[in-house]
């Protein structure tokens, strides 16, 4: 604590890592120029390939929001595990859940054909 | 240095509780995104069998109000993060200016958002069960309400699907638990806002401030998914 103000890019700590001004700053500028590219892909049409890329992007985003707001780059590997442990589950969740949800739609389909009354609005 | 009222009798160091600190804010954090997993699931099931209820409905929703959002939570990220590094160097006041910039930043937040729910509430574009959409699906009166820059890519979809309320009630939960954990933040912000007005922060004991924020960026982390997903279908 006796240490004299350093500049601010470097700027020491006993407890955690200070994030840097400037990368704060260049994060948020980044963070947004994503925001505008992923509305600016919806003005063209690429077909199935307009949700790649959208999720594309915002996984990006996601990504530099953990590491630097939310400090994992720096932070002891544990809290990172964690998140990612939850990530891992999160896709076993929906993978798992998609194995068999398309399987009965034929069924809907058919039920819906044939009491076309008790279906429609 | 440290008085006893900021270091807890069970911990060492300042260090070590504020990294326990941290990781039981993590272990929270992981149940929070898991919470959320459920309604992304159901999005990932509905859209995947029911494609054209959700490109037929996003047109509904005004892009350029989802991307003002995106933005001041983006925003309100920055003070938040700022703020952190404030409390760390003990810049007092940069700390209480950033906080009350981030919490201004969720009133924002949640006064574009309640324009929105506003809007589909005089349109009836609401939840399946009460899905009743005025100025669409014509019973003869063409009158549209909205002036809803959206709807007028709508005119090459004139025939609606079945079972757009499904779409809305997606809606309405992901943005409605979006906006319980945005006032949620808020409620923390206001109130280590208030303890660092006191001044209760220093180099040794800023875990308060550096845990809400977690909260506060995972928040804005779920609305970067929201986005795309409701606004920007294609």
């Amino acid at each position: 604590m006796a240490e004299p103000d350093a500049a601010s890019a470097h700027d020491e700590h006993e407890i955690a890592h200070v994030m840097p001004l400037p990368v704060l700053l260049g994060v948020f500028a980044t963070l947004m120029v994503l925001t505008f590219l992923t509305v600016a892909a919806t003005w063209v049409n690429l077909g199935w390939f307009n949700l790649p890329i959208a999720m594309g992007i915002a996984t990006v985003k996601a990504t530099l929001v953990a590491l630097y707001f939310m400090h994992l780059r720096y932070d002891q590997p544990i809290n990172g595990l964690a998140f990612l442990t939850a990530l891992v589950f999160v896709a076993v969740f929906i993978l798992i859940t998609l194995l068999d949800s398309f399987q009965y739609q034929p069924d809907v389909q058919l039920y819906r054909d044939q009491n076309p009354v008790s279906t429609s609005e | 240095m440290v008085s006893s009222k900021d270091l807890a009798h069970h911990f060492d160091t300042p260090r070590q509780q504020f990294n326990a600190g941290k990781i039981g804010m993590w272990i929270f954090l992981v149940t929070e995104i898991l919470l959320f997993s459920g309604l992304f699931c159901a999005y990932v099931v509905y859209r995947g069998n029911h494609p054209e209820i959700f490109v037929y409905a996003h047109q509904y929703l005004d892009k350029n109000l989802g991307a003002l959002n995106t933005a001041v939570l983006i925003f309100s990220s920055l003070t938040m993060a700022w703020a952190v590094r404030a409390a760390q160097l003990e810049q007092q006041r940069a700390l209480v200016v950033l906080l009350s910039i981030t919490l201004l930043c969720g009133f924002v937040f949640l006064g574009v958002k309640s324009i929105e729910y506003q809007h589909k509430w005089h349109e009836g574009l609401l939840w399946a069960s009460r899905y009743n959409p005025q100025s669409h699906e014509g019973q003869g009166h063409e009158t549209h309400a909205g002036g809803d820059a959206a709807e007028v890519t709508a005119g090459d979809h004139d025939e609606a699907p079945k079972n757009v309320g499904l779409f809305f009630s997606i809606y309405f939960l992901m943005t409605g638990l979006h906006g319980i954990h945005v006032i949620a933040g808020m409620i923390a912000i206001g109130w280590v806002l208030n303890r660092a007005r006191k001044g209760h922060f220093h180099r040794n004991y800023f875990g308060p401030v550096d845990y809400v924020g977690l909260y506060w960026h995972l928040v804005d982390l779920i609305w970067i998914y929201l986005f795309p997903l409701l606004y920007l279908i294609h």
